[in-house]
């Protein structure tokens, strides 16, 4: 188990930089991640961060499709606020784990 | 895992030639998958694979119950061959498994392709097979992004890190 220190506060994360302690997760955390992964975040990033965040804490499984369902923003717009791996550079700014999922 | 840092996978290439639900929907999880990783992807369907894109064909796919040994009946028995010649046994079939793939979260074939091109992967046709079918471009999705020759496939799917999977 590895740590890291995000806004001043240490964090519990996986060697891949997911945190593996969600509730210890705040907005300047956040915004900490995003800037590694070169990110500006604004405030459509984090309603779709508190869906996701929501969506997590619920115990509801995370997929690129549930993204349309969310009632926040369509994937396209998801696309394009996380560039590259969405559901994953947006989870890991979220401060929750990996999405075990396919799709 | 050393080797995937080694050598990232920046290109894939998929190509599908077949159009029962399993053929069509591995070419689209591949795909899909692709995307959600950020590696550029291009889709190819060809011969039946065309179903999966032609408009009136694409979300009623189906799966053979005859010739397909692996299928099996609720509850893990061996469905029998003759059992595939009864009529509508197919479409129920198909139903079926389609209402399973629904239940965890697979979305029909036209919100596949939504989801992929949101991302930004590209569909495209086989010209030669549209000929074929005697499919026209107004015949397809509007999701394809165009009608390749197999020489212009290949000069879509070169590049370092780049990968063709024939599903």
């Amino acid at each position: 188990m590895a740590q890291k220190t995000y806004a001043g506060i240490t964090v519990d994360v996986n060697e891949e930089g997911y945190f593996t302690t969600p509730s210890q997760w705040t907005k300047e955390i956040g915004i900490e991640i995003a800037k590694e992964l070169d990110i500006v975040l604004t405030d459509q990033h984090f309603a779709i961060i508190e869906w996701l965040r929501n969506r997590y804490n619920a115990g509801d499984a995370l997929s690129i499709r549930s993204i349309n369902h969310s009632g926040v923003l369509d994937v396209k717009t998801f696309y394009q606020l996380f560039p590259g791996a969405p559901l994953k550079k947006a989870t890991k700014i979220a401060g929750i784990p990996k999405p075990a999922s396919c799709i | 895992m050393t080797t995937e840092k080694d050598l990232p996978i920046k290109k894939v290439s998929i190509i599908c030639a077949k159009g029962a639900v399993e053929d069509v929907y591995a070419t689209l999880v591949m795909g899909n998958g692709a995307v959600m990783e950020g590696i550029e992807t291009n889709l190819f369907f060809t011969f039946f694979g065309l179903d999966a894109i032609v408009k009136k064909r694409m979300d009623k796919l189906h799966t053979a119950v005859l010739g397909n040994p692996a299928l099996r009946l609720p509850g893990g028995l061996r469905m029998p061959s003759w059992l595939g010649i009864i009529p509508g046994m197919e479409a129920f079939t198909s139903w079926m498994m389609k209402s399973e793939m629904d239940k965890l979260d697979i979305p029909p074939v036209s919100e596949f392709l939504d989801l992929i091109t949101a991302g930004g992967g590209k569909i495209y046709a086989c010209k030669l097979a549209m000929d074929m079918f005697k499919f026209k471009q107004e015949d397809l999705s509007e999701h394809v992004s165009g009608v390749l020759t197999v020489g212009e496939f290949y000069e879509k799917s070169g590049g370092e890190g780049s990968q063709i999977i024939f599903t």
